[in-house]
């Protein structure tokens, strides 16, 4: 029992960090329509970041966060203007393409700048919490409490905020948005600043975890699945879905057999499909001709 | 002479109609372009008549990719775990049950088509980008499969070392030797889905992608043409993967990434989608591309001699993300495209129209 326990806080924790790429995920999808396949990578940099300001110019650790996230939400915005914009209106395919090419790019700018070595971060967070004896590590709490944090500020932002009504409106409709005023371009910009954002933080929390290396973006991978079970549209969902996820994975990998542990989230992804493909909390889309 | 029909001349019966080839010129061109391809291992390097056997076991997975993509519209990211499964179908019965290739390459191709068709039902509920998650899902379950639950027989993380193709008693270890076995059947294989994509069902395919709603409305069973696509599509990978075992030697989990998936995709993109010609175009531009940043990657690093590792494990990724970019961004209509441009307007010279 205590040993299921044990599992149930794990997966809730990695759950956590896979919420907040789904979030960031979302956030695209939610205005934009693009699957972003790349976030992995943009976790990547944001830890490659911290960990150039923090160990190679020996800056103090709050500043080397702060200067990462903002290398995130530049990058966020590069990418914007550089690649999705000029596909903005061509079907479907090139979107997932061009961020899965963008991907690939981002690996070999990394290991063309940083080398194909694992670095390791100071663990600048402050201790473990023991609960009924079930352990819960530092960067794994750390992590489930930012992204719950992040999951409440940026609800928050979308229902009350000024801005946030205006990404609501835009995820509506692009041309009515337009219409309306909005400038839907420099909301598309806003989206992806907040993707590099949620992504960077996401990076260097994982990095506490992995060490500073490539094996970061492929936790990207993972969290895919956690945000079709919550459904694309959904804030809330990315948060259940990555929670579920994460629990699902952890559960089945350490009382059935490890392989399982990667191959679980696709399994559910699968059945997602197959039996409820908006999603938990997805808008179901009528076609008309 | 002229390498196409000029104005004012009309086919005279059904076999001229449905010609592939239709001048005489066509014809000389074609015999004389599978001279120079089947003379190749004479006069070229055994460096680059491996890369022609590599072009030729990519050319049939992008083909698979196109009928299912460019041609039926279904996305799928997961081609290399279809020819995952066909190259360990084929390295299995023949290393483990010491079956010959020739009968192992159809057994691979059909399991190839099975495990593709399970991979496609979610299409009979989901499209688009759905979809695409779905064949995602198989890029990691399939992959996953092999090397944990059926570690026995494939050998799991570890090399499935595959004995060569036997023609008569004399067993195919050359590189040259493969490349007579490779090419007739990636030619074949071109020409199955030239013409499939000519005949009733390739039709029904290009109505699904155009609209599919409007398809069903006019008869076309959707879904029955969409698993055909996947199967079509499958059995191309099935194919491909059973040469690259027979090629490679020696098959690893780790030759069927996600990654590579992504390349297929790639050189469908680059070349054109919806388009034979433009798989052919696609898959010579980036693995000749690959070679050459290869070759390119491997001087500068002689220059730059502390650079090295950084240089050849950048170089690669940087080169192939910008270029594929770059396609979507400028040319989302691919190399196809321009080909067609070009015909045209030599047809049309010296007239601007």
């Amino acid at each position: 029992m205590q040993v299921v326990l044990q599992y149930i806080a794990n997966g809730l924790m990695i759950g956590g960090i896979y919420a907040l790429i789904a979030l960031g995920i979302v956030l695209v999808y939610k205005s934009t329509s693009v699957f972003n396949f790349a976030i992995g990578q943009m976790m990547m940099l944001g830890a490659f970041f911290l960990w150039t300001c923090a160990e190679v110019f020996g800056l103090p650790i709050w500043i080397s966060l702060i200067i990462a996230m903002a290398g995130g939400v530049i990058v966020g915005m590069l990418i914007e203007r550089l690649t999705l914009r000029p596909l903005i209106g061509q079907p479907l395919l090139s979107a997932v393409l061009a961020t899965l090419a963008l991907s690939y790019f981002l690996n070999g700018v990394t290991i063309g700048v940083w080398g194909a070595y694992q670095q390791r971060l100071p663990n600048f967070l402050p201790g473990a919490l023991t609960i009924g004896g079930v352990v819960f590590s530092n960067d794994l709490l750390w992590s489930f409490v930012i992204a719950m944090a992040l999951f409440v500020i940026l609800y928050i932002f979308y229902q009350r905020t000024k801005t946030g009504l205006l990404m609501r409106a835009t995820a509506e409709s692009h041309q009515v948005a337009q219409a309306r005023g909005i400038k839907v371009r420099t909301i598309f910009s806003w989206s992806w600043a907040l993707c590099g954002l949620v992504a960077t933080v996401g990076g260097m929390l994982l990095a506490l975890r992995l060490g500073v290396s490539q094996f970061i973006s492929l936790v990207g991978l993972q969290a895919f699945p956690a945000v079709l079970f919550g459904g694309l549209e959904s804030i809330p969902g990315a948060v259940v879905g990555g929670l579920t996820v994460g629990i699902l994975q952890t559960v089945t990998g350490g009382l059935i057999a490890p392989w399982l542990m990667e191959v679980t989230p696709y399994v559910i992804l699968l059945l997602v499909l197959i039996f409820r493909p908006e999603g938990l909390f997805g808008e179901k889309r009528i076609e008309r001709i | 002479m002229s390498i196409s029909r000029p104005c004012g001349t009309y086919d005279e019966s059904y076999a001229q109609d449905m010609a592939i080839f239709r001048t005489r010129l066509q014809w000389i061109m074609l015999i004389v372009g599978l001279l120079l391809l089947f003379t190749c291992p004479m006069w070229l390097g055994g460096q680059w008549v491996n890369l022609l056997n590599l072009i030729g076991i990519s050319l049939i997975a992008v083909l698979g990719l196109n009928i299912l993509t460019g041609y039926c519209g279904q996305i799928s990211l997961g081609q290399a775990a279809f020819m995952a499964v066909g190259a360990y179908t084929s390295g299995v019965l023949t290393a483990k049950f010491g079956w010959s290739f020739w009968a192992a390459l159809p057994c691979a191709a059909l399991m190839a088509g099975m495990v593709g068709l399970i991979f496609g039902l979610p299409s009979l509920r989901v499209k688009g980008f759905y979809l695409a998650m779905a064949t995602l899902a198989a890029q990691f379950i399939i992959p996953a499969i092999i090397i944990n639950p059926l570690e026995g027989l494939t050998g799991g993380v570890h090399s499935l070392i595959v004995p060569p193709p036997k023609i008569g008693d004399l067993a195919v270890t050359s590189v040259q030797g493969m490349f007579f076995i490779i090419m007739p059947i990636t030619i074949l294989m071109t020409f199955f889905a030239k013409n499939i994509v000519r005949t009733g069902v390739g039709r029904a395919f290009i109505a699904i992608r155009d609209n599919d709603l409007a398809a069903e409305v006019m008869g076309i069973n959707v879904f029955g043409y969409k698993l055909l696509a996947f199967f079509i599509c499958s059995v191309y990978a099935g194919v491909a993967g059973s040469l690259w075992a027979h090629w490679m030697r020696a098959i690893n989990p780790d030759h069927f990434t996600f990654m590579d998936s992504i390349w297929y995709a790639g050189m469908m993109i680059v070349g054109g989608m919806g388009s034979i010609a433009g798989a052919v175009f696609g898959t010579v531009f980036l693995r000749v591309l690959d070679e050459l940043t290869k070759l390119f990657g491997m001087n500068l690093s002689t220059i730059f001699v502390g650079w090295a590792s950084f240089i050849q494990g950048s170089l690669g990724p940087i080169v192939y993300g910008l270029i594929i970019m770059l396609f979507i961004i400028f040319e989302p209509r691919g190399l196809a495209h321009r080909w067609e441009i070009f015909k045209a307007s030599y047809r049309l010279r010296p007239f601007a129209y």
